[in-house]
């Protein structure tokens, strides 16, 4: 369970973020959508704690994210390359994030076992840095990397930008996967419409860092979703007043 | 073209992020420059006078030029190690309808107005000058031998261009030429085969012919372009790409697993120790400067004033310490938000830090137990510093990290390279060295020398015990300074 209340965050007088109020309940995989500059990023930043919210307060589970870092222990995310450690391998970069979870490597090899489609045999054994890797298969690392430890928030910004289409699949099926299994919850930011709608559960779209609309994904929704930023709402919003 | 490619130029020095915060660093370089000059000038307006009255009855003129070659050497040296290539970023132009050869050509013509192509003409331009003054030559003699003296020095510029390019990334490749170098220095020491001296002789031909001066202009050009011919071949994206690695180093470092619950983190540091150019470079600077002491120790001068081996001391015991615990932490920018966004208590991270830069104390305390030949009294000094060290200074030198927030890229060369250096790296070396020194030199002038070390020792396991307590302390200090911490690691500077 994840709730913000009144957060907002200022950057030289301009509001990039304001939201009243926002509850992601446990295990519910919840996308968070908009154009560039919308503030997803900021949000997440925010739920992380990397930047000081100007006003208001974020809980994870019931956690003050600001004030205790207890929070750290089951959420986990990947936000971009500022999360990979450059010099390492991909094993032992894994390990690493294993051994901050309390996972010894018997328990991170088993996870990683699942991914071998995932990583189509570009990651493991290659002994290659990090930093020498496409950025494809380093977003793949740090993806995996994020699901090491069961944790009960994951947090993927923009997972889908930058993977082939292959990858782009296994990904989603993974996310369903492991949404329908744990008790896990997704929170994913995307540009891409079609991946979203496929993998969440609940659509929030951001514009100038507010919320504009709150979906519960069905059928209708990728329509909904292509008519707002085709701009074609604003001819409906006449008829609405 | 070349107007625009200067604007770009302009552009880019001034709009860079780093500008306002490295201009106190600016101001350093400058009157180190300024400095530089005056010295260079003093001595080419002195140097004529100066051999006329230590080497009576030889031409100063020729003399010099018997040390041409020497000073070419130990310039191609200096700038080796010193000056920087002059970069573009050539990929924006790559796409644009710009021939190669123009940009080539600005890159290579920048780099005559490099600082260290000025400092000669300090010595040639007022030596020269005293010459025709003194009348012993003919002008146009002398500005032949001028402009073949300038024509070496740049050829040295563009010597140094394609050195550099070929070398930086293969320093063993050097050893043949090293090597080469050394055995022509041998030769000339033990007076086989003196070449700087038929070196010189070649330039008294220029006095007396002065059109040969012709020729190390065109030395010069054909450097040009041979470097230009280097250059446009590297006009692709992937030229800058080396030959990828087919494997890498993969230690595990498995013997941390004894020191429990840092041990994921000391396996990282050692890691990036290893793994990195920069941090790498500070083992081997460490290592080198161990014989530090021996400039010291001999001399009898500091015999009657023991608080300099005490700064001795704390220096080659805490070299290592000051190179890298500065720089904590900014040598994890890179992926700063990841270790704050994991399960990583602050205290576990600084703890496994202060245990490495301890550790590092104590092997070069260990290394430097040799230096008990110039007396007891020195191997007592440096084991009481190493102590001084390991207590007090690493909480100091944490907690001054908490107020890093500049990035360090681990990968770039540390030779001049002043990134992550801020006011705090200054600052800090202040009480690091002087604060043992002074509390060492008053208890010694009134109590005693016994009763100095004792003190140093007490303060050093004082410190140790307390370190748990210190480090919540300066935990705390990081937790608050998070935000800008993460804010200022973003910031990429040149």
């Amino acid at each position: 369970m994840i709730t913000a209340t009144n957060i907002t965050k200022v950057y030289n007088g301009i509001k990039v973020l304001d939201i009243e109020h926002l509850d992601i309940p446990a295990g519910q995989n919840f996308g968070l959508v908009g154009n560039n500059g919308a503030g997803k990023t900021t949000f997440f930043s925010l739920l992380l704690d990397l930047i000081q919210p100007t006003t208001g307060n974020i809980f994870n589970h019931e956690i003050t994210v600001s004030q205790n870092e207890e929070w750290k222990s089951f959420t986990s995310s990947f936000i971009d390359e500022s999360f990979l450690i450059g010099y390492l391998t991909p094993e032992e970069y894994f390990y690493f994030v294993g051994e901050l979870r309390n996972r010894n490597k018997a328990d991170v090899d088993g996870l990683l076992a699942e991914f071998e489609d995932f990583f189509h045999g570009e990651i493991l054994g290659r002994k290659k840095y990090l930093r020498d890797l496409s950025k494809g298969n380093q977003k793949k690392v740090g993806i995996v990397a994020a699901l090491i430890g069961d944790p009960r928030v994951v947090i993927l910004d923009e997972p889908f930008a930058n993977l082939d289409p292959t990858t782009q699949i296994r990904l989603k099926k993974i996310i369903r996967e492991r949404a329908a299994t744990n008790t896990t919850s997704f929170l994913i930011s995307s540009h891409d419409l079609i991946h979203v709608t496929e993998v969440c559960e609940r659509i929030v779209v951001l514009d100038k860092g507010e919320v504009v609309k709150d979906i519960e994904t069905s059928e209708a929704t990728l329509k909904e979703l292509e008519d707002y930023f085709s701009g074609e709402h604003k001819l409906h919003q006449p008829e609405n007043i | 073209m070349f107007t625009r490619f200067l604007s770009l130029e302009w552009k880019a020095f001034f709009r860079s992020a780093s500008l306002g915060k490295s201009l106190g660093l600016r101001i350093l370089m400058f009157f180190l420059a300024l400095y530089f000059s005056a010295v260079f000038l003093f001595f080419g307006v002195g140097l004529y006078p100066l051999l006329q009255e230590f080497f009576p009855g030889e031409d100063p003129l020729q003399l010099v030029n018997s040390f041409v070659l020497f000073w070419l050497v130990l310039e191609l040296g200096l700038r080796f190690m010193l000056q920087t290539l002059p970069v573009m970023d050539i990929k924006p132009l790559m796409l644009l309808p710009i021939p190669r050869r123009k940009v080539v050509n600005f890159v290579l013509i920048k780099s005559l107005y490099s600082f260290y192509n000025f400092l000669p003409l300090f010595i040639i331009i007022p030596f020269g000058l005293f010459n025709i003054y003194k009348n012993e030559y003919s002008v146009s003699s002398i500005l032949g031998w001028m402009v073949a003296m300038i024509a070496l020095s740049l050829c040295v510029n563009y010597s140094n261009f394609i050195i550099k390019k070929r070398f930086t990334d293969n320093l063993k490749a050097l050893i043949p030429v090293i090597l080469f170098i050394v055995v022509l220095a041998a030769l000339e020491y033990f007076q086989v085969f003196e070449i700087s001296f038929y070196f010189g002789r070649l330039l008294d031909f220029v006095l007396v012919t002065p059109y040969l001066a012709v020729i190390p202009v065109i030395l010069l050009v054909i450097l040009y372009k041979w470097n230009q011919h280097n250059l446009e071949g590297e006009f692709y994206l992937d030229a800058g790409l080396k030959q990828k690695k087919a494997s890498n180093d993969t230690r595990d470092f498995e013997w941390t697993r004894k020191f429990g619950g840092i041990a994921p983190f000391l396996q990282l540091d050692l890691k990036l120790i290893w793994r990195n150019k920069r941090p790498k470079t500070t083992i081997y600077m460490s290592l080198l400067l161990l014989g530090y002491g021996l400039f010291f120790y001999p001399n009898d001068i500091y015999q009657g004033m023991p608080w300099f081996y005490v700064f001795v001391g704390i220096f080659i015991t805490g070299i290592f310490m000051i190179n890298f615990g500065q720089f904590v932490p900014s040598w994890d920018a890179s992926y700063y938000p990841m270790i704050m966004s994991q399960n990583i208590p602050m205290k576990q991270y600084l703890a496994s830090k202060a245990g490495l830069i301890s550790f590092s104390v104590v092997v070069l305390a260990v290394l430097s137990t040799p230096y008990i030949y110039f007396g007891w009294n020195i191997l007592l000094i440096n084991m009481v510093c190493a102590l001084y060290n390991i207590g007090v200074n690493v909480p100091i030198l944490l907690y001054a990290g908490s107020f890093n927030k500049k990035r360090i890229d681990l990968d770039k060369s540390p030779f001049m390279n002043y990134q992550g250096t801020g006011a705090t790296q200054w600052l800090v070396s202040l009480p690091l060295m002087a604060l043992p020194v002074l509390i060492y030199w008053l208890t010694d002038k009134f109590l005693g020398m016994e009763t100095a070390l004792g003190l140093l020792s007490a303060l050093g396991v004082a410190g140790l015990l307390l370190r748990p307590l210190l480090l919540n302390g300066i935990a705390k200090r990081y937790q608050e300074r998070k935000y800008a911490m993460i804010n200022g690691f973003k910031e990429t500077t040149e």
